[in-house]
């Protein structure tokens, strides 16, 4: 089989238009639907909580929406198609995480919270400082997580558009049409929040996800097929594709590298552990993901919903295995190296390619690219939708109804507040994304993951299981992990001191790994610990209160 | 709908807590996602640090191309589906009766002051 290049040339215009066709009806569809959820949203539980009327299929298909980001579609079968196993690896510990929130988190927090994850967390401790602290670590997980994705977007759309430096889209260079998707997916995000609230959003997500799962599954069927479902075959002819040989089928490529330099390798190793405790302990420590479990009427529905999102996203990482190795076979790792270092484009290429192969020749071809490049813009709109919601909800429930309001907030200045937060949040976004795009930021997805398992998760946990847990230690374990996360970070070699760090140019770097997880965790847990010890405030009455309404659902929202 | 719980539930609470059903529902639901949670955090831990350490090992072919890295990974995928709907059976059986048990029965008890707790639709 030839190596398909991206049509730069061939039929560019075709699917281009395509492309930004399907993503304009998309984009209609999901301001039709906001619109219409805009004049359901009276209180604020509809605009927090979508009226916790959702089934447990409608918030599996949203949970899938809000955590099959561009970086799982896009990246990991970028990663797959250049790295073989290793990709495959990285995907596992995404899926593995769903348990945590399965039997620890998602039915106990929709029993005992109301709106945010911190309702949880404050439920029988001092709630100014509480909720404080809380407010704080959402907020940057979600900046993090969202300039991520919103730089992504910006790297995708001249690939995906299949911009060159040397011509111009509507007028626009490279460059400029970088900028201007980002203020666009920002711009949208915002109008989805403010305008729809968790019952717009959610609906964004479910398209979404339905879309991404249909995208993908069609590309699967049609990869499988051309191996007559033989998978040994695809393997090997991955394997002979990627110019790698046999060790494109072997872990040891892109984690825990092996090199001539004894630390290397090992610090090579510990990275790996590292990124793959932070990728399971995270997930349900994600300020987005657990404000999804109050859009259900009762715990039981939570739990079945979380069972529908395993099964969703569990079967979308099947599915980008067969289009990574699928990539790597069909498009070779050159094609896909000559488009896009990273692999990013790896699935639009092999959509593309196959298209070429079964839906009739070039425009067949770009008919399956453009398709595929909508679903992947669809799937970053939806997913920082998600982000700004969770993080202006914080805003607005945690700190300026609870902290700065002190609890005598009206529903209507909360949920207005909401708004004007959301916007906020959007703007800051833009801003500091714009600010970032020239910059490597991919590590800062990895970094919210981290920062969720070492600051959220620990609190979470403590309070949901431990009755000794209290404000101090509440505190300690927020900011003591938040803080591990983030200055481990700043000190490692993806923000300094290597080529492929944030600023390459500089180097102040001491800490040797580029995930923090494996210190930082175990000190979020560690600071909770002492923090509660070493005060004397006991709160073990109003911890009957949180452990009988957490098992029973009795008084909840 | 749900209004502020009056501080002299406290002891309810206390009372409920303390109680032989509750224990008994605690230790149905704990007894299961502990032991579960440390099951498959390990079963994972020992997939990554197979992934790091025991290169020979993972490399070794079994089908043609699928070699023990590839089918190892492709159970971690099995092994979480099967606990899921392990556990949503377990759950359903175990947990889900005694929890309601004890929910009605502190709705009933609650008195009709403040109407009890609207019951929630399932879906």
């Amino acid at each position: 089989m030839e190596p398909h290049f991206l049509a730069a040339e061939v039929s560019t215009s075709t699917s281009r238009g395509l492309t930004i066709t399907l993503f304009l009806v998309f984009v209609a569809v999901t301001l039709a639907i906001t619109i219409w959820a805009s004049r359901q949203t009276k209180t604020a539980t509809d605009f927090y909580a979508g009226g916790r009327q959702f089934s447990g299929f409608q918030n599996g298909m949203a949970i899938g929406g809000d955590y099959m980001s561009a970086a799982s579609f896009l990246g990991i079968a970028g990663l797959i198609a250049l790295y073989g196993y290793d990709g495959f690896l990285y995907s596992i510990g995404f899926l593995v995480a769903w348990l945590v929130a399965l039997l620890l988190v998602a039915e106990y927090l929709r029993n005992s919270g109301r709106y945010t994850m911190a309702d949880v967390l404050a439920f029988r401790m001092r709630q100014r400082p509480v909720r404080t602290a809380a407010s704080a670590s959402t907020i940057v997980v979600s900046i993090f997580y969202l300039i991520a994705q919103m730089v992504g977007a910006g790297a995708l759309v001249s690939l995906l558009l299949g911009i060159t430096p040397d011509t111009t889209f509507l007028g626009m260079d490279a460059d400029t049409a970088k900028v201007a998707t980002i203020i666009l997916v920002g711009a949208l995000m915002i109008v989805y929040v403010i305008v729809g609230g968790m019952k717009g959003t959610t609906y964004v997500q479910i398209v979404k996800a339905f879309m991404l799962m249909t995208g993908a599954l069609v590309m699967t069927l049609l990869v499988l097929a051309h191996y007559k479902f033989n998978l040994s075959q695809l393997l090997g002819d991955a394997a002979a594709q990627s110019g790698k040989g046999d060790a494109f089928l072997e872990p040891g490529l892109r984690y825990g590298v092996e090199s001539a330099s004894a630390s290397a390798t090992f610090y090579s190793k510990m990275d790996l552990l590292s990124l793959g405790i932070a990728l399971v302990l995270g997930t349900a420590g994600l300020p987005h993901i657990l404000t999804r479990f109050y859009t259900v009427p009762t715990s039981k529905i939570a739990r079945k919903s979380v069972l529908w999102a395993i099964g969703i996203i569990g079967t979308f990482y099947l599915f980008t295995l067969a289009l990574g190795f699928g990539a790597a076979a069909l498009v070779g790792g050159k094609a896909i190296t000559a488009q896009d270092k990273a692999g990013n484009t790896a699935a639009p290429q092999l959509a593309q390619a196959l298209g070429i192969d079964y839906l009739g020749g070039e425009t067949g071809g770009a008919v399956l690219l453009a398709i595929i490049a909508a679903v992947a813009f669809a799937t970053i709109l939806a997913v920082v939708a998600g982000l700004t919601l969770a993080s202006s909800s914080s805003v607005a429930h945690d700190f300026y109804a609870n902290v700065i309001r002190r609890g005598t907030a009206s529903e209507r200045d909360e949920v207005r507040v909401a708004r004007i937060s959301a916007l906020v949040i959007g703007a800051v976004a833009i801003a500091l994304s714009i600010f970032a795009q020239s910059l490597n930021v991919a590590f800062l997805v990895a970094l919210a993951f981290a920062v969720a398992a070492s600051a959220n998760l620990p609190a979470i946990l403590y309070s949901l299981f431990w009755r000794k847990f209290n404000t101090s230690g509440a505190l300690w374990s927020i900011y003591g992990g938040l803080t591990a996360a983030v200055v481990l970070v700043f000190f490692s070699p993806v923000v300094s001191g290597s080529a492929t760090a944030m600023f390459p140019d500089s180097d102040w770097h001491f800490f040797p790994l580029s995930n923090p997880g494996i210190i930082s965790i175990p000190i979020g847990f560690l600071c909770g610990w002492i923090g509660t010890v070493i005060s004397k405030e006991d709160d073990s009455a109003k911890y009957a209160e949180l452990e009988v309404r957490s098992l029973t659902g009795h008084g909840a929202h | 709908m749900t209004t502020e719980v009056p501080s002299s539930s406290t002891e309810r609470y206390r009372a409920v807590q303390d109680s032989e059903e509750f224990g008994r529902l605690r230790h149905a639901a704990r007894s299961f996602v502990f032991p579960m949670t440390v099951a498959f955090f390990l079963w994972y831990a020992l997939y990554v640090l197979l992934s790091a350490y025991a290169r020979g090992f993972m490399s070794a072919k079994i089908i043609g191309n699928i070699n023990v890295a590839l089918i190892l990974g492709l159970l971690q995928f099995v092994t979480t589906f099967l606990i899921a709907w392990y556990y949503s059976r377990y759950a359903a059986r175990k947990i889900d009766p005694l929890a309601d048990k004890i929910l009605a029965e502190l709705n009933a008890g609650k008195g009709d002051s403040d109407g009890g707790d609207v019951k929630k639709s399932e879906d």
